[in-house]
């Protein structure tokens, strides 16, 4: 099965870590990465950039409406994905549970892709 | 053996290896119920097979797999048929048992999704009769277990015992469920009834098979420990009116001996080797209590000090309160008062129920009035109610 890891932090929090916390936690985050890659979990990954640069698109009334900033405006925002290839539930929690985002009071979370949209 | 008597016993056991064959909650399930209802059909015509619990095995297997028939021409499903097929052990492996309760009680499910999952699966309990328990509309539970079964299957939770290093945080979520289970039954938190004794007994029942196929864990045999030995004092709990009895006031001559047996044994062996875990505490206070030949006989600054280890190992005001409550039985109400007027726990109606006692067993009825009061204002028991009302007319008139 795949699996889509939401990686979700506190933007705020993460430019007040400075540098170097910022160097020591990327270091960590390459290291996981690698290890995936290793491992043969790894699809996928992609580091989001900051959602001062996100752009939302809707529609109403068939009138396309685009507005500057994300999605929602939530404490935590979306700073980033990895999809892996996992036995089960079980293996992709063990994966993300090592993810550095948690050390840094963010939110891991695990969803299943369709097994019809698998890649 | 009754057919009823079967389906009560034997269950959640068959229907674990059945969902280890055809790797399917709702096939198992479906699978299961038409045997069951062939063997109701069959047995009396017939005469019960000679090994009942095998014939049902086989009997649900062949039946999902006419079901994996009629399926195979829309989807393909040879080979799971060929898999089931082939020849297998008709006899329930204690290992699916311990499978399924840990897919059961995943925490990827929501609590109460573990709790309705556990009872239906492994306890083999109606949904009315779960509902009823736990007083939700039979649709909102039914919806509750259909969906979590959706969860197992779209999130690809395994069916497996789980590896080593998440092992132990994996029991305490299936002991969590159990005691939930057991604490539901024991004092309702809702409702006029306050002990509801299908779920103590049906808890006592997932405690006894933790311990029996996990059995080098001790927090397990903790666990037991602690429902039988509190499952022991259940009839004399409540009057033939309902209301509460309280511990000292108990007939203790009438507490199931067979139980605190049983209890005691077991939390000498879940104390024993190592730091004990919190429900070897809980129930080795428990034991105190079972053995205590009356209230005023009882080893309350042994107490006292395990309420201590108990706060050690998880701090909480209402272990506090506890061993408050046992400070006033060992150095007099004083001193427990002096401890729980340092305590905070907004809502809970046991700390202001607690300081009436105590300011009653000194003699300060107003003040122990006032607190009556306080706790009346947050209790939602409709025993517990009464109880306390009943004390409250006790300091104001006499």
């Amino acid at each position: 099965m795949q699996y889509m890891l939401l990686c979700y932090a506190d933007e705020k929090g993460w430019g007040e870590l400075g540098e170097e916390g910022q160097a020591a936690i990327m270091d960590d985050y390459a290291a996981w990465g690698q290890a995936i890659v290793k491992s043969g979990h790894y699809r996928a990954s992609a580091k989001l950039g900051p959602t001062s640069a996100s752009t939302s698109l809707r529609e109403q009334n068939g009138k396309r409406i685009t507005t500057d900033g994300p999605f929602a405006e939530t404490r935590e925002q979306l700073g980033g994905f990895h999809l892996i290839e996992c036995k089960d539930l079980d293996e992709a929690l063990a994966i993300a549970g090592r993810i550095p985002t948690l050390r840094v009071g963010g939110t891991v979370e695990v969803r299943p892709v369709e097994r019809s949209s698998e890649t | 053996m009754k057919l009823g008597e079967l389906h009560r016993r034997e269950y959640g056991r068959i229907l674990a290896s059945l969902i280890r064959a055809v790797g399917d909650f709702d096939l198992a399930e479906d699978a299961l119920e038409d045997a069951f209802e062939a063997a109701l059909v069959q047995w009396p015509e017939r005469g019960p097979p000679p090994n009942p619990v095998a014939w049902l095995i086989a009997t649900a297997r062949n039946k999902a797999i006419d079901q994996l028939r009629r399926r195979v021409m829309a989807e393909g499903k040879r080979d799971e048929i060929a898999a089931l097929a082939a020849p297998q052990e008709d006899t329930p492996v204690p290992l699916d048992s311990l499978r399924l309760l840990f897919t059961c009680c995943h925490p990827a499910l929501a609590p109460e999704a573990q709790v309705a999952l556990t009872l239906r699966t492994i306890g083999g309990l109606a949904t009315e009769e779960i509902a009823r328990a736990f007083l939700v509309p039979t649709p909102t539970l039914a919806q509750r277990i259909v969906r979590a079964k959706a969860k197992i299957k779209a999130a690809g939770i395994p069916y497996e015992v789980p590896q080593d290093d998440v092992l132990a945080e994996r029991i305490d979520s299936v002991m969590a469920v159990v005691y939930l289970i057991f604490n539901e039954g024991y004092a309702a938190s809702f409702g006029a009834e306050l002990v509801r004794a299908d779920l103590c007994a049906e808890a006592v029942r997932l405690g006894r098979m933790l311990v029996e196929l996990l059995p080098a864990e001790r927090e397990p045999k903790g666990l037991l420990a602690l429902m039988l030995l509190h499952d022991a004092r259940r009839a004399t709990r409540t009057d033939d009116e309902g209301g509460i009895v309280l511990l000292e006031d108990q007939d203790r001559s009438r507490w199931e001996q067979a139980k605190i047996a049983e209890g005691s044994a077991l939390v000498r062996q879940a104390l024993r080797g190592g730091a004990p875990g919190e429900y070897a505490v809980q129930a080795a206070i428990a034991a105190l209590h079972a053995e205590a030949p009356s209230a005023g006989e009882t080893d309350w600054p042994q107490i006292a000090a395990l309420y201590g280890v108990l706060a050690g190992l998880h701090p909480s005001p209402v272990v506090e309160l506890n061993r408050a409550v046992a400070i006033a039985m060992a150095e007099g109400p004083e001193s427990g008062l002096a401890l729980l007027n340092t305590l905070e726990l907004p809502g809970y109606h046991l700390l202001p129920a607690a300081r009436a006692d105590l300011l009653r067993r000194l003699g300060r009825r107003e003040e122990a009035a006032a607190a009556y009061r306080d706790a009346l204002a947050l209790v939602t028991n409709e025993a517990e109610r009464r109880f306390l009302e009943r004390r409250l007319a006790e300091v104001s008139i006499g």
